[in-house]
């Protein structure tokens, strides 16, 4: 009972709780014919959710008005980018996550840059950034879907033991984020800023180093991500990045983290991965469309920051 | 005699266990103008608070001449004719004078108020202050701080439904200067002598004696003298405001650390006097709050701490005053907001080790005796006495050798405070650093070294035998100082 | 009286001076530009733009922050492509109706405290949704009336520049000149003292939201009427468009502190910004990119001025 009770109080549960409903919905409608597709699918998109959603995650962990708002156009970028250097040449795979990376990394820097240099609020920095990006992307992207080389390919749409490597790269990539935020000092210091950055700097924490590295992580997994999400697809779209701006933000609602900051979770983040391409594949199996589809995600969000604040209410 | 246009009977207010205002009694009639003195804590604010009706009294009553019956609270208070002029500024930075007016005055409806708030403002601004250069259709922020003010004096004394009949006054001369003061105060007495009455809280004491009809002195929460202005000298005010006898036990244990190493050690600026601090010793910044003391902490601790990279084992630590502004991460359990302040000596390659943090915790929770079942339970179920230990233990488990503290103790138990007491006392001892900025003479009376602040500046250096309360009082208060 | 720029001042000449700039260095490149027809090509889509910036700077004036705006606009003008043209009256029910969802957004935002930013962005997904139902693929048609007004050659300078210079006039006397108008940015400035003389915050801040619905409801009608249908995903962009638009115009995240004036001539400045390229052969590619750089530079030469100043 203590056990249940533990588990309960634990903000990310209820995306879980959701997902696995979602799941079984689908499974009883489709009789269990495609279980084995769907869990298949399911974990691999999600993990591109998670990619990104981790990053949006450290960020707004870092308290009211941050946000990133260029991680659609990092991913378009690397993508883009990455594909167009490798050429489909095998020996390029490393080097090509390198300069994937290598923009996270860029881009990071400039946004943490411009919200310094200019002391201008992260909303508006990362959306001026996202618009030079995203051109940067438009201007090499030229229209031409370049292929990604044939071991990449295959890589980022197999699996191992039936678990698709896109999902294994991601639970690593979580592991390596929850030991940061949960473990390090710097995931303290992230979560002390995230509740009040006047105490944090009056308790010796080095303020601005840790937001720089917090938008630098950021952008670099949304490059990660558009690294991947690219190879995956067969080739870098322009539009490739444009879903993650909402959703990026919306699993870390969901995945039950602070949206003042503060208090978040890596597992959460995951819950609502899942959630959110569940409840897709759900209303697909009902025949419904994607308006509905919308619809309902908009008021599960909604639902979900009402609840969490009467929470916060109450106590 | 007239019915009192405001009046405050036995009124009683306690936060926590703290008594802010025990059982006073004041009466304000028409035509007078009340001049209110009182060290920090005396429950001036409290009593301010109580009659502009944004504090309900726990006991005792309020009652305003021509309010009608069924208001309550701030409506009683602007239906009977009271307003303030609050401490801090309450005007919308981003508004213009005229709008500033529109909100404040709900008469100024109607088509054209803008060119009629305008012209009343101006009229009433050339009224109070004669030659301002103030362009009532500026945007406030684009005004300097004494304008502002200027502004919202003259707010405040507008006559837009009915003139005002009580005009609180909270330090309304601590932006102006010399000359603007001097008008502000003709003014009070033009309007006083015209059947208005003005509240007038100032720390320069010649304002009172010169202003006021009538002065009355607080000190810890009650009345100790209400008598006619005549009656006082600024000798008797200070003495009124002190206590009158107070025995000095911890003097006896002072040793001279003027021989230690200094570890602080500025420059004198705007003709005060510069600030020294030497090892081991406790360091007092007195004075009224808000006049540089807190000012003086933050800059202390910017110039030694890093904001880009994490510094080595810190030099410097703070303890918060304002727990909820600067102090506690309210998600955080008390183990953590414990150990923020020691994480890298707590850790081993970046990562927290958990064990060393619990143990350190448990050892902190002895050692200060911070009452909790669990040091994994939020931080916010402590009490606030309880919550400020925490902040204590988080700079004094760190390696940090100066140790700055915000007037920590307010609202503190008496407990918790010889606790605390005898700490600073032990670590003074073993070599650490205290900046000590209090609002309360028992703790500014256990410093080594005492510097009082007025207007910004250091205004006094106490040492030894000279740090007792008269000298500060005397020093806090302008036109006070022998 | 003494005559200084203050930071106000130069917040309100900034955008002024970038949006003559801007021109400036189109007419100088492309002489043909300096024409009524060539005024219309450059600024032919910054009426709808125009519109939406209004709305978000009457979210912004109360410290909120609109991230629903771009899809809201799309449902607006999917709407009115489908509805107004055969049902106008179904067609304008539900667009009050819209309105009036965009007011009680307003309340539940106020009473609960809840994050302005999540909210609007749960909505966006509604909005979208319910867009996506409304048209599933591109179609519906423009009203006739809407059509002709959007497109009316108005004597001596373009529609496009008519209709910026009356959303301003408008939006100016709203925001800036109301009673209402007063109250929103005080909430903006000081909600504290707006509350402490009387006034009740959560009425003030469900008008700016109910506004802020109206000011993009006729975007979306703008739009539809400008390119005659319309699709479930027209107005995505608007989102950050608007937001850019009013920061570019002089207005700040919090503190109340907006420019209605300033925020349509930011958006005729980013609609520029994006068109101009074409006229300098330029490839449309950087068009987003131009957009962003107008941003960053106009924020620097804001902190150049301000610093000078302090």
């Amino acid at each position: 009972m203590k056990t249940l009770n533990t588990l309960l109080s634990r903000p990310w549960i209820w995306s879980w709780l959701a997902a696995l409903a979602t799941f079984a919905l689908t499974v009883i409608v489709t009789g269990g014919a495609s279980t084995f597709g769907l869990a298949q699918a399911t974990l691999t998109f999600a993990a591109f959710s998670v990619l990104v959603g981790l990053g949006q995650m450290l960020v707004i962990t870092l308290g009211p008005g941050n946000v990133d708002l260029s991680v659609p156009a990092t991913i378009t970028l690397s993508g883009t980018l990455a594909l167009k250097f490798m050429d489909t040449e095998p020996s390029l795979i490393l080097p090509g996550l390198l300069i994937a990376l290598g923009i996270g990394l860029l881009v990071g820097i400039g946004n943490y840059g411009l919200i310094k240099l200019l002391r201008i609020p992260p909303i508006i920095a990362t959306l001026s950034m996202s618009f030079l990006i995203q051109s940067l992307a438009i201007w090499s992207n030229r229209g031409l879907r370049i292929k990604p080389p044939d071991a990449l390919a295959t890589f980022s749409t197999g699996s191992i033991a039936g678990i698709p490597n896109m999902a294994i790269l991601a639970l690593v990539v979580s592991l390596v984020v929850w030991w940061l935020l949960d473990r390090s000092i710097c995931g303290r210091w992230i979560s002390a800023i995230g509740q009040s950055p006047f105490a944090a700097r009056m308790a010796g924490i080095p303020v601005d180093g840790t937001r720089f590295f917090t938008y630098v992580i950021c952008a670099v997994l949304a490059a990660l991500c558009g690294y991947l999400l690219a190879s995956f697809s067969g080739g870098a779209a322009l539009n490739m990045g444009a879903e993650y701006l909402l959703m990026s933000i919306a699993v870390v609602v969901i995945g039950g983290s602070a949206v003042a900051g503060g208090n978040s979770n890596v597992p959460g983040i995951w819950g609502a991965s899942l959630f959110m391409f569940l409840v897709v594949s759900m209303l697909n199996t009902y025949g419904f469309g994607a308006g509905l589809r919308l619809v309902l995600t908009g008021l599960i969000i909604i639902v979900v920051i009402i609840a969490a604040s009467r929470k916060t209410a109450d106590r | 005699m007239s019915s009192p246009v405001a009046a405050v009977g036995g009124a009683s207010v306690t936060f926590g266990a703290v008594r802010a205002l025990s059982g006073v009694d004041l009466a304000i009639v028409s035509g007078e103008a009340v001049g209110l003195v009182g060290h920090n804590g005396a429950g001036k604010s409290t009593l301010v608070n109580v009659i502009n009706g944004g504090l309900t009294p726990h006991a005792g009553s309020v009652a305003y001449d021509g309010a009608e019956k069924g208001l309550s609270g701030v409506a009683a208070a602007r239906a009977g004719g009271v307003r303030c002029v609050f401490q801090e500024l309450s005007l919308c930075p981003n508004l213009t004078i005229a709008e500033n007016a529109r909100l404040m005055h709900a008469g100024l409806a109607g088509f054209g108020w803008r060119s009629r708030a305008r012209n009343l403002v101006e009229a009433k601004l050339s009224e109070i202050f004669p030659g301002n250069r103030i362009d009532c259709a500026a945007t406030v922020s684009a005004l300097s701080i004494a304008e502002r003010q200027m502004v919202e004096i003259a707010l405040n004394f507008l006559d837009v439904s009915g003139p005002p009949q009580l005009v609180i006054l909270d330090e309304p001369t601590s932006s102006l200067d010399s000359t603007l003061a001097g008008q502000l105060l003709a003014h009070v007495r033009a309007y006083v002598s015209g059947g208005g009455s003005v509240l007038l809280i100032s720390h320069i004491l010649s304002e009172i004696l010169s202003t006021s009809s009538r002065i009355v002195v607080m000190k810890d929460g009650g009345v100790v003298a209400n008598r006619p202005a005549g009656d006082f000298t600024v000798k008797s005010l200070v003495e009124a405001m002190g206590s009158v006898v107070r025995d000095k036990a911890a003097s006896g244990e002072r040793a001279g650390r003027d021989q230690a190493p200094l570890v602080i050690d500025l420059p004198a600026v705007r003709g005060g006097f510069g600030f020294r601090a030497h090892k081991g010793e406790v360091v007092g910044l007195a004075g009224l709050g808000g006049h540089g003391q807190t000012d003086m902490l933050l800059s202390l601790f910017r110039a030694r701490s890093g904001n880009w990279l994490p510094h080595g084992p810190g030099d410097i630590a703070f303890v918060a005053g304002d727990r909820a502004l600067n102090g506690t991460f309210p998600l955080w359990s008390i183990l953590r907001n414990l150990s923020i302040g020691n994480l890298s000596a707590l850790s081993s390659r970046y990562a927290v080790d958990r064990e060393r943090e619990a143990a350190t915790g448990t050892a902190w929770k002895e050692k200060i005796s911070i009452r909790t079942p669990d040091m994994h339970l939020p931080i916010l179920s402590l009490s606030g006495g309880n919550q400020q230990k925490v902040l204590f233990a988080r700079a004094l488990s760190t390696a940090a050798d100066i140790v700055l503290m915000d007037d920590p103790m307010r609202g503190v138990d008496i407990g918790t405070k010889q606790d605390v007491y005898g700490i600073i006392r032990a670590e003074a001892e073993a070599g650490r650093t205290f900046i000590w900025y209090s609002t309360e003479m028992d703790e500014i009376c256990l410093c080594d070294r005492v510097y009082v602040f007025r207007d910004g500046a250091i205004v006094a250096e106490l040492t030894g035998d000279e740090i007792d309360e008269h000298h500060v009082l005397a020093a806090s208060f302008s036109g006070a100082a022998a | 009286m003494r005559f200084r720029l203050s930071p106000d001042h130069i917040r309100i000449l900034i955008p002024f001076v970038s949006l003559a700039v801007l021109l400036a260095a189109v007419f100088w490149l492309q002489p043909r530009a300096m024409s009524y027809m060539g005024l219309n090509l450059l600024l032919n889509l910054a009426v709808p733009i125009a519109l939406a910036t209004i709305a978000q700077m009457l979210v912004i004036a109360v410290n909120d922050l609109d991230l629903s705006i771009g899809t809201f606009v799309s449902f607006a003008a999917c709407v009115t492509a489908v509805y107004m043209p055969e049902q106008p009256l179904l067609g304008i029910v539900i667009l009050a109706a819209a309105i009036g969802a965009y007011a009680l957004m307003g309340l539940v935002i106020h009473l609960r405290d809840l994050p302005s930013i999540v909210v609007t962005l749960g909505m966006s997904f509604v909005w979208g949704g319910l867009a996506v139902l409304l048209l599933p693929s591109p179609g519906g048609q423009a009203p006739e009336w809407l059509r002709t007004v959007m497109t009316a050659a108005t004597p001596f300078v373009p529609m496009a520049v008519v209709a910026s210079a009356i959303i301003a006039l408008v939006a100016h006397l709203v925001v800036m000149r109301s009673t209402l108008g007063v109250a929103l940015r005080g909430v903006g400035g000081n909600a504290r003292s707006v509350s402490r003389a009387g006034w009740s915050v959560a009425r003030i801040k469900v008008a700016a939201y109910a506004l802020s619905g109206l000011f993009s409801v006729l975007s979306g009608m703008a739009l539809v009427g400008l390119t005659t249908s319309a699709d479930a995903n027209i107005a995505l962009r608007y989102t950050l468009l608007s937001i850019a638009g009013v920061i570019l115009g002089g207005g700040e995240f919090t503190g109340g502190r907006v420019s209605p004036v300033g925020a349509v001539v930011g958006a005729l400045t980013l609609t520029l910004a994006g068109s101009f390229l074409s006229f300098l052969r330029i490839s449309p590619d950087w068009q987003i990119g131009a957009q962003g750089a107008v941003l960053i530079v106009v924020l620097g030469l804001r902190l150049i001025f301000s610093r000078r100043e302090a």
